[in-house]
């Protein structure tokens, strides 16, 4: 027995250790064996390069949109290119880094892993995703290179029908075929989950990761299809211009967002689900207990997909639609906000009782768990319908949103990446450092996005590029906090690199987790387990784990 | 008891020899049977199915409000397809499904020659269903009843002067047939683009067919375009009331 | 409001001098002041309730004073708890909020309206009386105040965050919006739906007056046509009159004093007669064809614009006799010189 240490961490002897001689990164070698891969971890690595790739071009555009806000004055850039520059950042964060962010990367790998499974129902079909995903992207790109769209990420017609003349079409299209990478991204892990659960594996013994990702499955295959007709729709009348958005031609504009938010609200559950899930697998593991209320995690995850489905009308509740309509679709909002209060004091109460750690992903997950609920509790207030009268379209709503998916779930995937990051590499990356940069993180993002909700208030709206003098103060410790969040996500850029090549050894279970895939080599075989596990215990069993570890005779690796 | 999981060299010999060889060539190997294979090949082409079930209900849902809207427009312009084309192409395309059917049970039992039979009935019904879709279209081309810059409501305003017997339009509602067509071609356009694709993959599984790939027992193929190729059958099977028996009165005409 | 009013404007003119807030400026504004309080209420009650159990449990349960966790399954109480509690004030919220929904949505009776057009970008404010502002709007105070708004275009949305209003303009569509401003001032207003290029150039100034200064202000900004006489006009001119003569046997329905009546329709359903169906019924005759009359009337879709629209609609709602319908009927069909009586007609 050591003497107690402030970490869990648990490295192999340095002197000593190597990576396992045989895994899925060495098994085979070139380009094309990686560009052809049917191995999910493959495709996930696949994926974490590509979406880190388009989350700093969507990064760089916010840098841009706060450097232009320092001012009162549209003085940055002109007003066209400014419009474009708030379009890309919505429509790159949204569709090509944060749909895919923790599902593709993190859920791809692991899923499998955690039910004891080979790979997922349809490798081939996962590979088809990651293209789709490219090509939605390069199309993206394309609209980018020719000039940019500056529709806003709504795309809200007739402005996006009939009184532009940017590249609509293009992008409308990219996000389409994204949207197809996501549809099957969705099917292959609910084909996955139903199916492919190895003997022993009960859904109750499933980690939660798991179920969060079967509930934001459900919401990507059956939320995404109405976006694509949405998209379709916009682009035929573009193309043809028959009028079923244009009301001198009889047809209705808010049948464009009826069908468009249809999705685009399942979509930000679709955003948060996967992330809710790592932060139960952080939380887990760096207090050594089950989770407090399995079920109630388990069940809420699925109450969150299914409410999610019927709320959209709270994005137009000021667009003339009836009152009395409003009135149900605030009380069901008010009613998918619980779920998510349910898992929050979940995760808290897994603290009592157990004994904590703080290494990074824990600190992430600890800023997820603030900034979370301040940017849930502050949906209730736009939930509320009277309220919703003054906030909407303002930096309320600005603010509101980035501190559910850049507090919480970006948060939650930079969790997730550090937690797994050993175990998909085979190193571990530099703690202090790491604590370092999360703490900056939260730091600057505080500082970025607080006052945007006093300037919601106040009145100013979004998508300005000129604002009254007033508002300045705010928006220049808005841009501050910009520049330190930036710095705080450049860092995990650099020292995860760095890690690949110089950070310790990490070996089967650094963090002595209870899943399944931290019971085999980091990283992991392609075949991902010699022989199918019987899973004999339940999830999060850290009793059944300190068996396993005493009962286990230690070998060379 | 055995630890859970085998995790040293040592013991993947012996588990490889414990481990069952699976006789179909066909076997995925993360699959840990055929069943599994073949049970999680279904559920991933019902789970597809729902997904274009809601592509196409966001087509039914704008169809569904235009309608409740302009009934009087789109009653008119619903008048100008031809019900005895559609309702044989309706006919053409249930048997269709039902030679695909018959492709199915074939394959089971596995008779290779009645299955590539089978599958060449139901292309060449599929390639009839958009032969005569194809007319219906090239006439609304002609008929100027093409949505956008050459529409023509005349037709709509003055019937009589085109020898029609309808109840004429204002003006104002004609503008809403274009509304009506639109729809129509969207929804039949969608849906016969989803026929081409089918009729794609039924070349190439005639040829796989031919080459004997099911006649062994591996019918997965079969069965789950049979199930994409019934649900092509259903939409129409929506699409042809909702499109051209508006106010089709049973007796008359 | 739960408390003192004293304690109320401290607690408000201590906010708009650290400018955090704005001005309240309307009488619905302490009613929305008043939810935004109890939402952030409750917000810092659970985020500080969240924040205490991290702190508390990460302190108490640490690895260095706790080394071996205990594990626990769960507690159904717990569950219940923090499922009911939030709920119960969750419900709270939408019950609240929904009043004061239905409150800022339904104007009183007693309400003045004002037309606004939105277009790109800029904003059109029509007073009944024919004073036309651009990207400005003079109210009373005092007096509620009822917004009728249309977009030319495209979607754009009218905000007066002083007011606490805020209102989605629709293209195609009437929405409306009222408020009651109570101090005189000069206030924000802004377009908040982006609608393009000049989306954040498309705001204006919101002046509120005095009555008596308010009435100065009418006196000395009309163009000296009223929106319903101007209206007048256009009814002749399109040809209005050839059907709508209010006699007996004409082939138009009588519009004198059609406005808030219930009209029966030939298709069988009953509707009430409000500007958007004033509207609509000019830009799409067929579908409102008054029970008894052939659907005749041609449509006006692109040959009348909003502001004429919006003309038209002032007229009719104006509209008790046809006396003056009838004389420019006359005028205008007959191929006599303009009578020599004034007051007969107007131009």
């Amino acid at each position: 027995m050591s003497a107690p240490s402030p970490t869990i961490l648990n490295l192999p002897d340095q002197s000593t250790a190597q990576l396992p001689r045989r895994n899925f990164i060495n098994a085979e070698h070139g380009l094309l064996s990686w560009l052809f891969t049917s191995d999910h971890k493959r495709i996930a690595i696949l994926y974490l390069i590509s979406i880190t790739f388009f989350f700093f071009i969507g990064g760089a555009f916010a840098g841009l949109i706060r450097l232009e806000l320092l001012t009162p004055q549209p003085d940055l850039v002109s007003s066209d290119t400014y419009n474009k520059f708030f379009t890309m950042h919505g429509i790159i964060m949204i569709f090509l880094f944060l749909v895919p962010s923790v599902p593709a990367t993190l859920g791809n790998f692991l899923i499998p892993m955690m039910i004891g499974a080979r790979d997922l129902a349809f490798p081939k079909i996962n590979l088809l995703s990651w293209y789709l995903y490219v090509i939605g992207g390069t199309l993206t790109l394309t609209a980018l290179v020719l000039g940019g769209v500056d529709t806003g990420w709504t795309f809200t017609a007739p402005l996006s029908t009939h009184y532009l003349n940017t590249h609509v079409i293009t992008t409308a299209s990219a996000i389409f075929v994204a949207g197809f990478s996501s549809i099957f991204t969705g099917l292959n892990f609910i084909v996955t989950i139903h199916r492919m659960r190895c003997p022993g594996m009960t859904w109750f013994r499933m980690p939660l990761f798991v179920w969060a990702h079967y509930a934001a499955s459900i919401l990507m295959v059956l939320g995404t299809p109405v976006v694509a007709i949405a998209l379709v729709l916009v682009i035929l009348e573009r193309l043809v211009g028959i009028g079923v958005f244009d009301p001198t031609k009889g047809g209705d504009p808010l049948l464009f967002q009826h069908l468009f938010w249809f999705y685009s609200h399942p979509a930000v559950y679709i955003m948060i689900l996967p992330g809710m899930g790592v932060i139960s697998e952080v939380v887990s593991t760096f207090s050594r207990k089950r989770i407090f209320g399995y079920t109630a995690v388990a069940f809420s995850s699925v109450a969150i997909a299914l409410f999610g489905f019927f709320v959209w009308e709270h994005h137009m509740f000021i667009m003339g639609v009836s009152n009395y309509s409003a009135l149900i679709f605030s009380l069901l909002t008010m009613l998918v906000a619980v779920p998510s209060a349910i898992k929050i004091f979940n995760w808290c109460f897994t603290l009592q009782q157990g004994s904590i750690t703080f290494e990074t992903p824990m600190l992430y997950a600890f800023g997820f768990m603030g900034l979370f609920t301040i940017g849930g509790l502050t949906g209730v207030f736009l939930g509320s319908l009277g309220m919703d009268i003054q906030l909407t379209e303002t930096y309320f709503i600005v603010a509101h949103f980035h501190f559910v998916m850049v507090g919480g779930m970006l948060m939650a995937f930079l969790a997730g990446v550090h937690f797994w990051w050993p175990k998909m590499t085979g190193r571990m990356y530099p703690e202090s450092l790491s604590k370092l940069a999360a703490v900056v993180t939260f730091i600057g993002f505080i500082l970025t996005f607080m006052p945007q909700f006093v300037l919601g208030y106040l009145g100013m709206p979004r998508r300005y590029h000129a604002y009254p003098p007033e508002f300045q103060v705010l928006n220049v410790l808005s841009t501050a906090g910009a520049t330190i969040l930036g710095i705080g996500y450049l860092m995990p850029m650099i020292y995860l690199a760095w890690s690949l090549k110089y950070g310790a050894i990490a070996g089967d279970n650094p963090w002595q987790a209870t899943g399944l895939e931290w019971q085999t080599q980091s990283p992991p075989l392609t075949e991902n387990f010699i022989e199918i596990p019987i899973m004999d215990h339940e999830a999060y069993d850290y009793d059944w784990l300190e068996h396993k570890t005493a009962d286990e005779v230690t070998h060379v690796g | 008891m055995d630890s859970a999981i085998a995790t040293t060299q040592a013991e993947h010999g012996i588990a490889e020899q414990q481990h069952e060889h699976v006789s179909v060539p066909q076997h995925r190997h993360h699959f840990a049977t055929p069943e599994q294979q073949r049970e999680a090949g279904s559920f991933g082409m019902w789970l597809f199915l729902l997904t274009e079930i809601m592509f196409f209900g966001g087509l039914f849902f704008a169809y569904l409000l235009f309608r409740n809207w302009y009934y009087d427009a789109f009653v008119t312009a619903s008048n100008q397809l031809s019900v005895p084309l559609g309702a044989a192409n309706t006919a053409i395309l249930i048997t269709s499904g039902f030679f695909m059917a018959l492709a199915v049970w074939a394959a089971e039992v596995r008779k290779q020659t009645l299955l590539v039979l089978f599958l060449i009935l139901t292309t060449l019904l599929g390639f009839a269903f958009l032969g005569i879709k194809a007319d219906e279209y090239h006439e609304k081309y002609e008929k100027h009843h093409i949505p956008g810059a050459s529409f023509d409501t005349s037709q709509f305003i003055n019937p009589a002067a085109y020898g029609l017997s309808e109840k004429p339009l204002a003006p104002d509602a004609a503008q809403k047939t274009q509304l009506f067509f639109f729809l129509y071609f969207a929804m039949t356009g969608m849906h016969a683009l989803h026929m081409v694709l089918g009729l794609g993959i039924l070349f190439w599984l005639m040829i796989r067919a031919q080459r004997g790939d099911f006649s062994s027992g591996y019918v997965a193929p079969i069965e789950n375009f049979g199930l994409y190729w019934h649900f092509v059958d259903i939409v129409w099977i929506f699409l042809f009331p909702l499109l051209y028996l508006i106010n089709r009165h049973p007796l008359a005409h | 409001m739960g408390i003192s009013p004293v304690l109320w404007q401290f607690l408000v003119k201590w906010l708009n001098a650290s400018a955090l807030f704005p001005r309240e400026a309307s009488t619905i504004a302490p009613y929305m002041d008043s939810l935004y309080f109890f939402l952030i209420a409750i917000t810092l009650v659970g985020v500080f309730l969240v924040a205490a159990l991290l702190v508390t449990f990460s302190i108490r349960y640490r690895k260095a004073v706790h080394p071996v966790a205990t594990q626990v399954e769960g507690s159904t109480l717990l569950e219940a708890t923090w499922t009911i509690i939030p709920l119960g004030l969750f419900l709270i919220c939408f019950v609240w909020g929904a009043l004061l929904y239905f409150r800022i949505y339904t104007p009183p009776a007693n309400s003045s309206n004002i037309y606004i057009v939105g277009k790109q970008w800029m904003w059109k404010a029509e007073h009944p009386g024919g004073q036309h502002e651009i990207n400005a709007l003079h109210v009373p105070v005092g007096q509620p105040i009822q917004l009728t708004l249309i977009s030319q275009d495209v979607f754009h949305s009218f905000s007066i965050p002083e007011f606490r209003i805020k209102r989605e303009v629709i293209p195609g569509r009437y929405s409306t919006v009222w408020f009651e401003a109570t101090t005189p001032g000069q206030y924000h207003l802004f377009c908040t739906q982006y609608c393009g290029t000049d989306h954040s150039a498309m705001i204006g100034t919101i002046t509120a007056l005095s009555p008596a200064d308010y009435k100065k202000w009418t006196e000395q900004s009309t163009s000296g046509m009223s929106l319903a006489q101007n209206g007048e006009r256009i009814f002749a001119s399109m040809g209005c009159n050839a059907c709508h003569t209010g006699n007996a046997a004409a082939r138009g329905p009588n519009l004198a004093g059609v406005y808030g009546s219930r009209l029966r329709l030939t298709n069988g359903s009953d509707v009430l007669v409000n500007e958007a169906y004033l509207r609509d019924a000019i830009l799409n005759p067929s579908q409102h064809v008054t029970s008894g009359y052939t659907p005749i009337m041609p449509t006006y879709q692109g040959q009348i614009s909003e502001d004429g629209l919006i003309d038209l609609v002032e007229y009719l709602k104006n509209l008790i006799s046809n006396d003056r319908v009838q004389q420019t009927l006359t005028t205008s069909q007959s191929g006599q010189a303009a009578p020599q009586a004034s007051g007969v007609v107007k131009p």
